[in-house]
């Protein structure tokens, strides 16, 4: 064997052990999206709930999972489309891994949050929301290429600035899960998917 | 040249061999079929291989049944990760060398 074999081996190995531990499907768009599904939800709510002093917590909560919801979809569509476009699966194990380590974290997260909703103890489920995703998303970081890392610091410090400034929640809010994800979206985009 | 040589382990002296060596170095285990879907080779090309790693204690293999169907997880030995870490670095040593 050459030097030239042995510098491919060398690449050859370093291609394998990425494609067979990271998830790099992740498109930068499915964050772009969540971003302004996050920005449209927080305006309406600035519109019809805070211009009027109305403040109604279900009225955030709705919007909230419908914002989710909308996201998570995007997410399985943009994954999809970019899985077949580099040519690699979707459904991976790697995948599996990802939304287990990712979802362990939430589901406590969520049950955690239900409870607090039936008590109606809105002040302290605010915080609980960025925190609980922003853990989640530092857990399941190892199985990406880290791109997910930076964005799950920035939700904990929304988190603690939540519960420093709790009048200030909806623009900590629409800070965190708006500019930032439509930001991280943006830099992975350019980054990665070009 | 022949001490740069001497640490150039021959039992991984293939592109199907570094390979299942990669892939089970940053995972716990994988299956028969996730090694062959990476590594886009045939079940008799990979099977061969596998014996030649397991033969060397490289590897090891653990067969269950899942639902009644034979599944088979690999992962690496202890003797395997040592063994292959002193051919990367080998590798290396040789690229820098020339």
């Amino acid at each position: 064997m050459s030097d030239k074999d042995y510098l491919k081996d060398i690449t050859d190995i370093k291609k394998m052990m990425a494609k067979s531990s990271r998830f790099i499907s992740l498109s930068g768009l499915s964050s772009v999206y969540t971003g302004v599904y996050a920005l449209i939800g927080g305006a309406y709510y600035y519109v019809k709930e805070i211009k009027t002093d109305s403040f109604s917590p279900y009225v955030a909560i709705s919007i909230f999972l419908i914002v989710s919801v909308l996201s998570v979809i995007t997410t399985i569509y943009f994954t999809h489309k970019r899985a077949k476009k580099i040519n690699e699966k979707a459904w991976s194990k790697t995948t599996k891994q990802l939304l287990s380590t990712f979802s362990i974290t939430l589901v406590i997260g969520t049950c955690f949050i239900i409870i607090l909703a039936f008590q109606e103890k809105f002040e302290q489920l605010i915080p609980l929301v960025p925190l609980f995703y922003g853990l989640s998303l530092i857990h399941a970081a190892k199985h990406t290429k880290n791109i997910v890392k930076p964005l799950g610091v920035i939700q904990i410090l929304i988190a603690l600035l939540c519960v420093l400034f709790i009048e200030q929640s909806f623009w900590l809010y629409v800070i965190g899960f708006g500019l930032v994800h439509l930001i991280n979206g943006l830099i992975i985009y350019f980054k990665y998917d070009k | 040249m022949k001490h740069l040589i001497t640490n150039i382990n021959k039992s991984f002296d293939h592109r199907i061999r570094l390979g299942i060596m990669s892939i089970l170095m940053v995972n716990e285990y994988a299956e028969f079929k996730t090694l062959k879907e990476l590594l886009g080779v045939t079940d008799g090309n990979l099977a061969s291989h596998i014996k030649a790693l397991e033969k060397e204690a490289y590897i090891l293999v653990e067969k269950q049944f899942i639902n009644r169907k034979p599944n088979t997880k690999y992962s690496t030995t202890q003797l395997g990760k040592l063994e292959f870490k002193k051919h990367i670095s080998a590798l290396e040593k040789l690229i820098k060398h020339n």
